[in-house]
């Protein structure tokens, strides 16, 4: 018996092959886009992981001079006095044109690290005295080795797979010449079982911070915005492909209606039925799963270079960029693709279930009625209230999420409602038999079409929404970019000293010296930065203060004030006229926030009196050089002949914002790349839904023909129909996309990043994404017009013949 | 003579022959009732006559017009203009109301005439279920719809397909006096298709179809 119903029950999708293939692809797309996410996310977290347990970081406390370097005899004396500690330097260095981190460690003292012992592509792990005598050795991923090897100045590379990506892990000696600081120490780490009786850190390095291993700059927190922004557009992806399911299985489900009538008949519980379609399609959603995770890893294997160069660009995270296969991975693609498609198909396996037997096995009661349109608009209008309240009620990033989620959502319930409306009206106004027909049957054809056009909704919305809040971000930031690089020339010199014979070089040459000298301080709010600036018009008249008090400037410049960036006052809540405690002694009054884009951090401004005060080891290494501008390539010049400076060194402030653009323009490649995919899976979706209607059409346009319509005629209204459609939903998500954007800007950046940015119009990029929907519409409605255009007559008089 | 059928010949795909030879004519304002065995080919050369298919062989002149060179665009004008239909499945456009289904083939012939459309929606019945949609009548409204929208056009021929297939007795004797009342009084000629004897034996001609051929 069970044998005999499984074969009714396939036999419909043998007859119905393209019905099979749509609603399999609908669960691939779904369950790849997601999985991709998902995978990138793992991976670029792993990474994370990988890189703290292969440098062991955050294990250990560690003590940090506000300056950023501490002094050698500082490092001797705590050695004397039984503090056990081991010396680290680290910094960047440009070689072989690639930016990379160094870090020297003294490996006689520091924990034991994974790379001294797992290596790979060498005869055997590096041998302790190699890497403590001349001229030492460089432990590097087999990728950085590779780049690197062309470089014979450098010591010989060990190839080791336990070092992060992008980074050289030596001796600290060799660190010490690498990057050109001899004698200096960046941290010392605090290593466990410290002997008793050893006197009070206060006593022998009262300057020295000590900053507790959990309190330390975790890379994994400063990205998890970044990682839930993904999360939240492959959800979104993953929905738009839900709706191919829901779609299909619905008209799978009201076809096989007569066939379910007959089995009940014939003596098979409804019961038995329930559980075999849920059988069936647990076997769907595996095989459209299984497609789908092969689509989302090569999907993420595509992507992941992309975010890898995002997330060491805007945070300086580690990140391979190749993907692996994990099997939680593919387990948890497989358990999205079964859950989304019974979250898709339960609406309908519940009718189904609820049928009685004497129903009729008519394939139009699938439509949504007008009271259930009506029931789907006051949904769909509670949720975007819901949204709309929480948004102004609930503070958090998940709270923005919801926020979108409920607006999105609501509005994609309410669309077939108002595009209802809309073609009624239209059909209202129309004048010729034809036009009033074309409204009248869009109207008809509304229902079965209306998931389609929702899932174009929500991608054309996340398109107009995600790109003005990329394009606004760029407008904003190119302006503030414009304002915050004025100098004409950035140096960086190689030490202390060095930076001051360049500042008594430059001196009498240039218009004004700027040194940009900073600390490292601890906040609650996480690490802050605090900035010196000396007294000039360069500041007063360019800094975009956001938030000020009267003569900001001019407190900050006499020692009373401080300025803060946007991100620490949103994260503590600080204002113009609040207090911000840098350290025991010195606490300012805020007298203004400036914007501060890119930097995940805190940050504040004081001056350079303030900050000597604070940290009066604070290195003099930077400086911005106002100069006039046609005298800049050659001081430039001038400046590398003079002291054996490198071309990074000294930048000219146009290399400057090439640089930053291009880190900014990268950080949106993964974004554009997933509102091109998920507007490709809407278009989709319209096909899908156009072609499973086919059979439905027949007996609409039929008769149409009869009366006097070439198929020609028919086939362009085909197409013109599907074309309105698409344009009708596309300027119903205008105002949606702009919301989205709106919350994206004011809500989900602010909880995210911490900077609230101004929100710019692009008419010409909505006139683009406009046209494209119209193509894609047209391309998508292309096949069922060819189809009707090479339709046998014989095809369309069946509809009128009496034994039909 | 308003319609000549000439030696049409029709086969289905695979080669079966449907139609051999079959010649008809039909004057204006005459009536022609089509009789057969089902799947004998009425309705086959009922929808060759409406220039909806096309033929193997032989000729159909219709107002002087000769269907065998038009193409697509040629018979749907033809269509469109000179010729009516009513089928056993009424074939009203769902999505229009009743009296945009009245009024729509006169509209599409640019003959639309408010007046006669009216008078026809009083004489039918219809003109208290204009604002309806064709899903919310009956069976013998929706035919009586279908033969107001072709006649609404005053055709010069008036195909029908067994117009009363699906209804009731009283409801297809009803349908039946409206149809001939109207096509008397406009002067269409009608060719009608049709099991039932009593029926034909209403109309000035009868012809019937039997393997492929007149008899």
């Amino acid at each position: 018996m069970t044998f005999a119903i499984v074969q009714a029950l396939l036999s419909h999708w043998r007859r119905h092959r393209l019905q099979l293939a749509t609603l399999l692809i609908g669960i691939a797309l779904a369950t790849g886009l997601w999985s991709a996410v998902q995978a990138i996310n793992a991976e670029a977290r792993a990474s994370y992981q990988r890189a703290s347990d292969q440098l062991a970081l955050g294990l250990y406390d560690t003590l940090r001079d506000p300056s950023g370097t501490i002094a050698v005899d500082r490092y001797v004396a705590l050695r004397r006095a039984g503090w056990q500690v081991s010396a680290v330097l680290e910094g960047p260095v440009r070689i072989a044109g690639r930016t990379v981190q160094v870090m020297g460690v003294d490996m006689v003292t520091y924990p034991a690290l994974p790379a001294m012992t797992q290596t790979e592509q060498s005869d055997a792990p590096p041998d302790p005295s190699d890497m403590l005598t001349a001229p030492g050795r460089l432990l590097a991923t087999p990728e950085l080795a590779e780049h690197l090897k062309s470089q014979t100045e450098l010591p010989p590379i060990v190839v080791s797979d336990a070092v992060p990506p992008d980074l050289i892990l030596t001796d600290i000696g060799v660190a010490e010449t690498l990057l050109n600081r001899p004698r200096q120490i960046s941290r010392l780490v605090i290593l466990p079982d410290q002997p008793r009786g050893v006197p009070a850190l206060s006593e022998i390095a009262p300057d020295l911070q000590r900053v507790e291993a959990s309190a330390q700059l975790d890379t994994q927190r400063l990205t998890d915005s970044f990682h839930l922004n993904l999360t939240a557009f492959g959800l979104l992806s993953f929905a738009v492909g839900l709706f191919i399911v829901n779609g299909t299985v619905g008209l799978a489900f009201a076809q096989r209606r007569a066939m379910i009538r007959t089995l009940r008949a014939l003596g098979v519980s409804m019961r038995r039925l329930v559980w075999m379609i849920t059988a069936e399609l647990t076997l769907l959603a595996l095989i459209g799963g299984a497609l789908g995770l092969v689509l989302g890893f090569f999907l993420a294997g595509a992507l992941l270079p992309d975010v890898a160069a995002t997330l060491r660009g805007l945070y300086g995270a580690p990140v391979d960029g190749q993907i692996s296969l994990q099997p939680e991975w593919a387990l948890a693609g497989l358990g999205m693709a079964l859950g989304g498609t019974f979250l898709a198909s339960g609406h309908a396996l519940f009718r189904l279930s609820r049928m009685p037997i004497l129903t009729g096995a008519g394939v139009q009661s699938w439509r949504s009625s007008t009271s259930g349109q009506r029931f789907s608009f006051l949904i769909g209008t509670a949720l975007i209230t819901g949204g709309f309240a929480i948004g102004y009620t609930v503070e958090g990033l998940v709270a923005g999420f919801a926020m979108v989620g409920g607006i999105l959502t609501g509005a994609a319930l309410v669309l077939p409602y108002f595009l209802t409306l809309a073609l009624s009206v239209f059909q209202r106004r129309a004048r010729g038999p034809v036009a009033q027909w074309v409204w009248a049957d869009m109207q008809a054809q509304l229902p079965g079409l209306s998931l389609a056009l929702m899932a174009l909704l929500l991608a054309l919305a996340a398109n107009i929404g995600v790109g003005t809040m990329v394009s606004s971000f760029r407008l904003t930031f190119v302006g503030w970019l414009d304002q915050r690089l004025t100098s004409e020339l950035y140096v960086t010199a190689r030490d202390d000293q060095q930076g001051k014979e360049i500042a008594q070089w430059l001196g009498p040459q240039v218009d004004a010296i700027l040194p940009i000298r900073n600390v490292e301080l601890t906040h609650e709010t996480g690490p802050l930065f605090l900035y010196g600036v000396v007294d000039h018009e360069t500041y007063r008249d360019h800094w975009p203060l956001i938030a000020s008090s009267d003569s900001a400037w001019d407190r900050v410049l006499t020692d009373q004030a401080v300025l803060i960036n946007e991100q620490l006052a949103r994260r503590a809540d600080l204002w113009p006229g609040d207090m911000l405690t840098l350290n025991a002694e010195h606490t300012l009054t805020i007298a203004g926030v400036y914007s501060d884009y890119g930097n995940p951090t805190g940050q504040a401004i004081v001056s350079m009196q303030q900050l000597d005060l604070i940290a009066p080891g604070a290195e003099t290494r930077q400086f911005g050089i106002r100069v006039s501008p046609e005298r800049a390539t050659e001081l430039a010049q001038a400046l590398r002949d003079r002291f054996d400076l490198s071309r990074q060194a000294v930048v000219q402030q146009a290399a400057v914002k090439a640089q930053s653009l291009a880190i900014f323009d990268n950080t949106f490649v993964v974004t554009s790349a997933l509102n091109v995919l998920t507007l490709g899976v809407a278009g989709f979706a319209i096909l899908t839904s156009l072609l499973t209607l086919w059979t439905q059409r027949l007996p609409q346009i039929a008769p149409v023909w009869a009366l006097g319509l070439t198929r020609a005629q028919l086939a362009r209204l085909e197409l013109l129909r599907s074309v309105l459609l698409a344009a009708l939903t596309a300027v119903l998500a205008l105002p949606l996309g702009l919301v989205l954007a709106w919350a994206l800007l004011a809500v989900i950046n602010v909880q995210a990043f911490g900077w609230r940015l101004p929100m710019f119009l692009f008419p010409v990029d909505w006139a683009y994404l406009f046209v494209l929907t119209l193509l894609a519409a047209a391309v998508a409605a292309a096949l069922p017009a060819l189809r009707v255009l090479r339709l046998p007559p014989a095809d369309l008089l069946r509809v009128f013949a009496n034994e039909r | 003579m308003l319609l000549n059928i000439d030696k049409v010949q029709k086969s289905y795909p695979g080669g079966r022959p449907v139609l051999r030879d079959v010649s008809l004519t039909l004057d204006h304002g005459q009536t022609l009732a089509l009789t057969g065995e089902s799947g004998s080919g009425k309705s086959t050369l009922l929808n060759l006559a409406a220039a909806l298919d096309s033929f193997d062989g032989g000729e159909i002149t219709l107002d002087g017009t000769a269907l065998s060179p038009l193409d697509d665009r040629g018979r749907a004008a033809l269509r469109r203009q000179s010729v009516s239909l009513v089928f056993q499945q009424f074939n009203l456009i769902p999505s229009l109301t009743v009296g945009q289904n009245l009024s729509f083939h006169a509209r599409l012939a640019n003959r639309e005439d408010t007046g006669w459309s009216a008078q026809l929606a009083e004489r039918l019945g219809l003109a208290d279920l204009l604002t309806r949609y064709p899903e919310n009548l009956s069976g013998g409204q929706q035919q009586r719809v279908a033969i107001g929208r072709a006649m609404a056009v005053r055709p010069k021929l008036l195909l029908a397909d067994e117009p009363t297939g699906n209804l009731d007795e009283t409801a297809s004797a009803n349908v039946l006096d409206l149809m001939l009342s109207l096509v008397a009084e406009t002067g269409a000629a009608l060719l009608l298709v049709t099991h039932s004897q009593d029926i034909a034996a209403r109309l000035d001609r009868q012809a019937h179809l039997a393997g492929g051929h007149i008899v």
